[in-house]
């Protein structure tokens, strides 16, 4: 008992070290663009990554045959999405100006864009993982879009929390 | 611009710098999961721990109140001197 253990211990820490050397750059791009900080400053999507993987890596034996990249982006994306409102919301907590590529963009809109379009994770995928309707998945993404190739004019990372949707 | 040129064009400007991984994130992330499995093993452990302690004190009980022997009725006296 204590034997087999002991092996499969050492068999998952193989297992996720091939994994996050494969993976924890992409997805390292994906949270810092998710939280929009600077690429080499970026303390919080450095921690949003080491939580996803120690979800993962506590969850490895019983994954069978499930991508463990899938479900490490599914944790990443659920956690943001939970403390999104937190982080750019709160009262108390005073917000630092966001500064990476898509700081102009509300976080659900970073997290549509970055699902959608870096991760290339379907509409019906993302929308369920989401728990988002479809047609609103589709208007959020191509808004993103419109936002981050025509910005309009002020200063830049004016949008910074969540805006109450135009119903 | 229509859908595709705009999707590859937003895909050129998520993709224009890339972080470097961090060197400790690997032990990080071994030592917050290992973390969490001991954790889960424990409660798990006190769980099954709990549940054999109730069953045994149940079996304690059981065997010497024994609730299934019908109990002497109080309501009619016993008829002893006839």
């Amino acid at each position: 008992m204590r034997q087999r253990q002991v092996a499969q211990g050492a068999r998952r820490a193989r297992e996720f070290e091939a994994f996050v050397a494969g993976a924890a750059g992409r997805l390292l791009h994906a949270a810092t663009l998710l939280t929009a900080e600077e690429p080499h400053d970026n303390p919080r999507a450095r921690r949003l990554l080491t939580l996803a993987l120690a979800h993962t890596y506590a969850s490895w034996d019983r994954l069978r045959g499930e991508d463990p990249y899938d479900r490490t982006r599914q944790y990443l994306a659920a956690r943001f999405a939970r403390g999104a409102w937190h982080q750019y919301g709160g009262l108390v907590r005073a917000r630092r100006q966001p500064a990476g590529a898509l700081a102009r963009l509300t976080p659900q809109e970073r997290l549509i864009l970055v699902l959608r379009l870096y991760e290339g994770v379907a509409e019906e995928q993302a929308a369920a993982l989401l728990g988002l309707p479809l047609e609103r998945v589709r208007t959020l993404c191509d808004r993103a879009t419109a936002t981050l190739l025509h910005p309009p004019r002020g200063p830049a990372p004016a949008v910074a929390g969540p805006r109450v949707a135009p119903s | 611009m229509n859908r595709p040129e705009r999707e590859a064009a937003v895909r050129r400007i998520m993709e224009r710098s890339v972080p470097s991984v961090p060197p400790g994130l690997y032990a990080e992330a071994v030592r917050r999961g290992g973390r969490m499995l001991r954790r889960r093993r424990a409660a798990r452990r006190l769980l099954w721990l709990l549940l054999a302690t109730v069953t045994v004190a149940f079996v304690v009980w059981a065997l010497l109140v024994q609730p299934w022997v019908e109990p002497p009725s109080e309501t009619t006296p016993p008829l002893t001197d006839w």
